[in-house]
């Protein structure tokens, strides 16, 4: 194992608990925006599949980075508008 | 100059992972969540724009385009799919983004052999281990998405030595990843294990049945996070790793969460096929225990109880959902508010096909959240609670998970309506539960049932209520 692998499971390590602290406390209520906000953030493939993606030839790899730029684009934008359609409808008071 | 933009990348990936942080701390609270997740929308903007200044990028039309027409059908599916198809909305999603982590992975192995560079001893671990996360995410995904979305059976799909298989597909992948990390330059092997963690997506999730679901899709959107982080390891990328296990961490938690809504544990989740030797008992009015007979109300007497109660406690289950009687609830709410009842919303963790979902439908219905309250909040106000009006809701109030030892949901915690002083159950007729169990609840004394579908019955009663 590399030093640069440490610190990469280093920092996942960190990451998860630090995200671990943040979810602990939310209401129920949010729950599902929630979990389709979180599931957007996942939608962070995106940039992986754009460093594959963006050879200057077109090649095997390039494809499938193109591939997976669209699959995680609709990950992310999917994922954000739907939680936003949720979370508006979500009112301290009734109108 | 290089040296530069390598380090305003990594300057706008800090910020990125700070807003996201953010982002989802703000989604911690119904005041602000709609501006968190602006926020962590704003934060991936952000780091995707930052990713375009690296040097190796240089295809810009073609990942302009991918960007173009993945935006148009993100946009358009959050904008058309309903509220009751939350789940399958984001298990579909969480399987997306499992397979662009598999295709990151698999691409970037690609490009190397086809480079002619030999992948480090790291490189080919994080790939193999990557590979394997992100197959399971899509396949598995894919499979939940059509159970929900009942495309095939939501019961449990079963076969003789499935476990076994599914541990040889574990060994030999194992076996594989040691052959593959020995020598990277068999892409038999390599295609082979990418098809081995694609099929073994798929053959877990089959046997679990649709009363498990909001487990399962807790659990497979933690994996979504956890192979975008994987992904992140095979490009050395902080971002990816940081934000992966920050959506791996609250997958877990929200997958430990629905655990012990159901008493349940995860394993026995994943191993146990629920609910797959359990009968629905006949439909119709008649009770299959001989001396126990229910007592059944109409919808005008039933209003007269709510309108003059002081204290309404309303549970939903998803059989309102279904019915789409979320609209009717609301109004018979307002109505009998203004009569002076008190009225208020009990909510299973588990009530719905995900955490929460039950929320989101009565948000949509314009029920204002202060009135929701959890199992823990509400349960100890059940015996001062006149009327506990149960409306498409089974196996969360059946009191056999309290005291039956051999019920198969014994343990699960309940909403306690039993202990109100009168329980009305609104029901199509004596069908058992999701879990396939009889409910002991329908034949108390102070229960009464209303049998009808639960948006004619809550219209009458809303029309009865009126004239009070």
């Amino acid at each position: 194992m590399s030093a640069a692998i440490i610190t990469a499971v280093f920092i996942f390590t960190l990451a998860t608990l630090a995200g671990a602290e943040v979810i602990n406390k939310v209401p129920p209520t949010l729950h599902t925006p929630l979990m389709s906000g979180a599931n957007a953030v996942s939608g962070i493939a995106l940039i992986g599949a754009i460093l594959v993606a963006g050879g200057r030839d077109l090649s095997t790899a390039s494809i499938l980075g193109f591939i997976a730029i669209v699959l995680a684009t609709i990950n992310v934008v999917g994922g954000f508008l739907v939680t936003d359609r949720m979370l508006q409808m979500f009112k301290k008071k009734a109108v | 100059m290089n040296e530069m933009i390598t380090s305003g990348i990594e300057v706008s990936y800090l910020v990125a992972t700070i807003l996201f942080f953010l982002g989802l701390k703000y989604l911690g609270s119904p005041a602000t969540a709609r501006k968190g997740n602006a926020i962590a929308a704003a934060g991936m903007l952000l780091a995707i724009v930052a990713t375009l200044f690296y040097q190796q990028v240089l295809n810009y039309s073609l990942i302009l385009a991918g960007i173009g027409v993945g935006s148009a059908i993100g946009a358009i599916g959050a904008y058309r799919v309903a509220m009751t198809s939350m789940p399958q909305m984001v298990g579909l999603l969480n399987g997306l983004g499992g397979g662009a982590s598999t295709l990151i992975a698999v691409g970037e192995f690609w490009r190397l052999m086809d480079a002619g560079l030999l992948p480090s001893m790291d490189n080919r671990i994080t790939t193999v281990l990557s590979i394997l996360i992100g197959g399971i995410t899509l396949t598995g995904s894919l499979v939940a998405f059509a159970k929900l979305q009942e495309l095939i059976s939501g019961s449990p799909i079963t076969f003789a030595f499935q476990q076994a298989l599914n541990f040889l597909l574990f060994g030999g992948f194992v076996a594989g990843s040691v052959l593959l990390v020995l020598d990277p330059s068999n892409m038999p092997l390599f295609l082979g294990l990418t098809g081995i963690s694609l099929l073994l997506g798929v053959l877990l999730v089959i046997p679990i049945g649709g009363a498990d679901m909001p487990v399962v899709i807790s659990l497979l959107n933690s994996f979504s996070g956890i192979a975008a982080s994987a992904a992140g390891f095979v490009l050395m990328n902080n971002m990816l790793i940081v934000a992966g296990a920050l959506v791996g961490a609250s997958g877990i938690i929200l997958t430990q969460i629905m655990c012990k809504g159901m008493n349940r544990t995860l394993t026995s989740v994943i191993f146990g096929a629920f609910g797959s030797s359990g009968v629905s008992a006949a439909g119709g009015h008649q009770s299959s225990n001989g001396e126990q007979v229910t007592r059944s109300i109409d919808p005008e007497e039933c209003a007269m109880m709510l309108g003059y109660a002081r204290s309404v406690v309303i549970v939903p289950g998803y059989g309102m959902a279904v019915a789409q009687a979320q609209h009717a609830v609301r109004e018979l709410a307002d109505q009998l508010t203004r009569l002076g009842v008190e009225v208020k919303y009990a909510i299973h963790p588990v009530a719905g096909r995900m955490p929460g979902h039950m929320n989101v439908l009565l948000a949509e219905a314009n029920v204002p959240y202060p009135q929701l309250h959890d199992m823990d909040d509400v349960n100890p106000q059940f015996p001062e609670t006149d009327v506990a009006l149960v409306i498409g809701a089974n196996d969360v109030v059946n009191p056999a998970a309290r005291s039956d030892k051999n019920s198969p949901i014994y343990g699960m915690p309940i909403l306690e309506v039993d202990r109100a002083k009168h329980t009305i159950v609104i029901k199509r007729g004596m069908s058992a539960g999701f879990a396939g169990v009889e409910n002991e609840l329908f034949f108390q004394d102070k229960t009464m049932m209303l049998f009808g579908s639960a948006k004619d019955m809550v219209n009458k009663l809303v029309a009865e209520v009126k004239q009070l």
